[in-house]
């Protein structure tokens, strides 16, 4: 690996002594280990779900009934702008970075990321930057100008909100992009032999799509915020329209990420169920190749659709109709997949705990939310759609009943391995089932208010428009959901308190990470399983006889469950792993200070440029592995 | 072609990949590409407000050809300053690295300097940030582009320095051709941005 | 695609190949070239007969291709390395100028 000639054993080097803490607060704040820094985006982000949560209440309250002052036009403004950001930049994409990050090596055969380091920094930066953007709400109030940050109205508020959000998001961009690259190269290069492409878990191929998708698609929003953080900051022109510049330029270039980010949110999600619906029909997915190449299809389509949020906009009927008929025919690889998830289950042997409940939540729910989308495309019905509750209704089915239902169908399947111990059944079929029926009585109806003429983004109504009676009927669903979400914390203090119970394989899964403990060890493996075949651990632990049906290989076979204990396996010993570090948290503390500085104060700049290069430089001194543990 | 120099690239032996390429140069290739698409948006903008400035001072006022295209010249003669240090560090070079290392630095300096003085001239001139679109949109591309720049000058200085201290030997020749690839890549699009920008004339 | 042994120590790949490089000779007559191509650049800039016959952006760009060209494919070292490289950067290079085109196709920046 490249790197600087590391010099002897035992002299003291860098600013910064090599932490040593295994256990505890610091060893968390430095660990450059991809399941602790899993965890740590998954609890992260799961706390920004609870805040953005609380965020959607207070819309659903203020909106319940007609006339209501809960919230001013102001405060409600910045309520359903922070609501957007937070579930989009801070917690779907956060969560489907927990399970990437955890699960990724384990499920390709390897024992971290390409560039653990590296891996940490990201985890700083998204923490950092979601600090940074709430912090807003105290520092002269938070960004008021929906998630999409349309100009002129960002560039033109008087508050320092639309500011905020343009280094906020900057800073989280920088957290995905290093991120990008850094899992990218880990599924390209970091297999286990004998695992190539065709045999990866779809997770870990649409993992890898998604790596692509962020990589072309943030750097064309770095340029966006970046020319609104100027034309705030510095009075430049880029979107004033006195000057000759051109609002619509922003919603290009906001959009030709925008896009592509829905299915940054959708494909780890759509990752996840064709892992668990397999499982749970105990058959394997039907139409591996096509599933795969339907994602590739989403991923790449997904660059060619962008106007489509912007057909009112006025840029003419070549321009509407080309990008619908890309829209159009993006419903076909989406298509393809709703088919083979369905294959999978068609006279599997079903069984319907927790996890598989969930993923076939998502797959109703994200059918629904796909239709919607369809009707959207077509030019002249999205005159009347757009700017509506009607495409509300639209992106919460794909992105709550789609992302959500399929993220935490993740969790409790991926729970055993990860902490120990499973979720309790009981009370996760209660989420579920609340959860159902709470989403569906919230967005349901907004279906028929968009069509009734409800618009987006309004603080309040007058009774005379006769949409009193769906806005309740939504406002009782969201606290539905409230109470769901509830029963799940529950169920995750309980279960956490057991003991526990260090099942390798609960549900008899068909992947690599099943067939080490629960949870991993620090190496992952030990030794790096040799793969030959598609779902090699059911094929370790299955073989089918002449007539199709499927037999258990003798005990004794190649070492279903924990290898912790296999032969030929040294137990972790002279396995060399990364060594934790400083530097990255150091480095984020940086940029943290830094983005402060965009707002307040040119010695913040400096400040914060200053560590932010003592981190980096020490980071690239110090070795990746520390020689006195080599 | 001519005679080809037969080059091993020394990793250590515990070294392994599934395609057989190292981990950073495939990492950086992968960012170089979405750094394209970071330019292209500011050169797509830049673009897109040519010619619509509502006042002067406009390219033809500021722009001084001859000038920049010395610039151009520089930035060439760096990367082949550059390529020249990884040749040198690929042989077991060390002293040779260093002259060249030290060369494309100053070459690049040479370059930002040359930007600096050309930003301060349009000033004097009436051409700030906020003066016009020419100003928002020229200003901000070149200067990140600079930036760009002198971000590589620093991480050049740097291989420098560090070789001075033995932390730099034949081994690492990997990080040399790495930095050099970041530094070809701004040079390259300083050849987009020195065509697109100051070559082709903006309308009246 | 690879096939690899199948011992459980094995690893994939070796990393450390035997590449072809240029020789500094060839790397400064690469040089003289980007020299040539830029100082042809500004000679088309002030001739008043290539702005007269349109020629002007046409040459500009063929110009600014081969030099982007010459210092990818030699000074980056893509026309030695694995393809491998060259795919990621080309998806890069080739999503960027198609979506930015359609961009200035939509701003009407070539009409009128």
């Amino acid at each position: 690996m490249a790197s600087v000639s590391v010099p002897a054993a035992g002299t003291a080097e860098g600013l910064l002594r090599r932490p040593r803490a295994t256990t505890g607060f610091w060893s968390w704040v430095t660990t450059v280990d991809h399941k602790k820094i899993g965890i740590l985006y998954g609890v992260t982000a799961f706390a920004f779900f609870l805040v953005g949560g609380v965020e959607a209440l207070l819309i659903r309250l203020q909106l319940a009934r007609p006339n209501q002052q809960l919230l001013s036009p102001s405060v409600y403004n910045e309520v359903f702008t922070m609501h957007g950001i937070t579930m989009v930049f801070f917690v779907v994409m956060p969560l489907s970075a927990a399970f990437i990050n955890y699960l990724v090596p384990l499920m390709i055969g390897a024992r971290d990321v390409a560039f653990p380091r590296l891996n940490a920094f990201s985890y700083w930066v998204f923490l950092f930057a979601g600090l940074f953007t709430y912090s807003s709400w105290l520092l002269g109030g938070a960004p008021n100008g929906g998630w999409f940050g349309y100009a002129p109205n960002s560039v033109l508020d008087p508050t320092r909100g639309m500011t905020f959000y343009a280094i906020g998001l900057l800073m989280a961009g920088i957290a995905s992009t290093v991120s990008a690259v850094n899992l990218a190269v880990t599924i390209i290069n970091m297999r286990a032999p004998g695992m190539t492409l065709f045999r990866m878990p779809v997770f870990v191929w649409m993992s890898l799509v998604v790596q692509f998708l962020l990589a072309f698609s943030l750097p064309i929003i770095t340029v966006a915020l970046v020319e609104l953080l100027f034309d705030k900051r510095f009075g430049t022109h880029f979107f004033d329209p006195v000057a000759g510049g051109d609002p619509v330029l922003w919603q290009h270039l906001f959009w030709l990420f925008g896009h592509p980010e829905v299915y940054i949110l959708i494909l780890p999600a759509m990752g996840i169920v064709s892992e668990i619906l397999p499982v749970f029909s105990r058959k394997p997915l039907f139409g591996y190749q096509f599933v795969v190449f339907s994602g590739i299809a989403i991923g790449f389509i997904g660059f060619g659709v962008w106007v489509h949020h912007m057909y009112a906009v006025g840029l003419g009927p070549i321009a509407n109709t080309a990008f619908g008929i890309s829209t159009i025919i993006i419903a076909i690889p989406t298509g393809v997949k709703i088919f083979n998830w369905l294959g999978t289950m068609w006279k599997g042997d079903l069984t319907f705990p927790s996890p598989m409940l969930f993923a076939i939540g998502f797959v109703s729910m994200f059918v629904i939310g796909g239709l919607s989308g369809v009707t959207h495309s077509i030019v002249p019905s999205d005159y009347q759609q757009t700017d509506t509750y009607y495409v509300v209704a639209h992106f919460h089915y794909v992105l709550f009943g789609g992302a959500i239902f399929g993220l935490f169908a993740g969790a409790y399947y991926w729970w055993p391995k990860v902490f120990g111990r499973r979720l309790n059944e009981t009370l996760g079929k209660i989420h579920f089932w609340v959860m159902l029926v709470g989403f569906n009585l919230t967005f349901g109806p907004m279906h028929i208010l968009g069509l009734q003429g409800m618009p987006r983004r309004i603080q309040t109504y007058p009774k005379e428009l006769g949409l009193t009676f769906w806005n309740l009927v939504s406002t009782i669903g969201a606290f539905t959901i409230a109470v769901s979400i509830l029963v799940f914390l529950a169920n995750v203090v309980l279960t956490q308190r057991k003991p526990r119970e260090h099942e390798a394989d609960p549900w008899d899964g068909r992947t690599l990470e099943w067939l080490t403990s629960s949870p991993p060890p620090e190496h992952n493996f030990d030794e790096i399983p040799t793969v030959h075949a598609l779902d090699e651990a059911w094929h370790r632990k299955y073989a089918e006889t002449e007539d199709g049906r499927v037999v258990p290989v003798p005990a004794g076979g190649s070492g279903a469950g924990s290898e912790a204990e296999g032969h030929g396996g040294h137990g972790g010993h002279g396995i060399h792993l990364p060594s934790p570090s400083y530097y990255p948290v150091v480095a984020s503390l940086g940029l943290f200070v830094l983005g402060y500085g965009l707002i307040f104060s040119w010695w913040l700049v400096a400040l914060g440029a200053v560590v932010l290069l003592a981190g980096l430089y020490g980071w690239a001194l110090e070795p990746s592995v520390e020689p006195s543990e080599a | 072609m001519s005679e080809a120099a037969v080059v091993h690239t020394y990793e250590s032996e515990h070294e392994a990949t599934s395609t057989g390429l190292p981990n950073t140069k495939l990492a950086m290739w992968i960012f170089l590409a979405s750094d394209v698409l970071l330019f292209g948006a500011l050169i797509t903008t830049y673009v897109v407000y040519r010619g619509r400035s509502v006042v002067g001072p406009y390219p033809s006022d500021v722009f001084d050809i001859p000038y920049t295209s010395v610039s151009s010249f520089v930035l060439l003669a760096s990367s082949l300053t550059m390529v020249l240090a990884l040749a040198a560090i690929q042989r077991g070079d060390l002293g040779r690295m260093r002259l060249w290392l030290l060369a494309t630095a100053m070459l690049g300096m040479s370059f930002v300097g040359g930007q600096v003085y050309e930003f301060t001239t349009f000033y004097r001139e009436g051409l700030a940030l906020t003066t016009n679109l020419f100003g928002t949109t020229f200003y901000v591309l070149t200067g990140f582009h600079g930036a760009h720049v002198t971000v590589g000058i620093l991480m050049l200085l740097t291989l420098f320095s560090l070789s001075f201290l033995g932390r730099l030997t034949q081994r690492d020749a990997m990080t040399v051709e790495l930095v050099g690839l970041y530094w070809h890549f701004v040079d390259i699009v300083w050849i987009v941005i020195f065509t697109v920008v100051y070559l082709i004339p903006t309308g009246p | 695609m690879e096939q690899v042994e199948t011992s459980e120590r094995a690893p994939a790949r070796r990393v450390g190949r035997v590449v072809r490089h240029p020789s500094p000779r060839e790397y400064v007559r690469i040089a003289v070239v980007l020299a040539v191509v830029t100082a042809a650049e500004v000679a088309v800039y002030y001739v008043d007969w290539v702005h007269e016959h349109g020629l002007l952006i046409p040459l500009l760009f063929l110009f600014a291709l081969i030099k982007f060209s010459l210092v990818v494919l030699w000074y980056m070292h893509l026309r030695f390395d694995s393809r491998t490289y060259a795919r990621f950067f080309v998806m890069g290079l080739a999503g960027a100028l198609t979506l930015y085109m359609a961009v200035l196709l939509m701003f009407r920046t070539f009409s009128g």
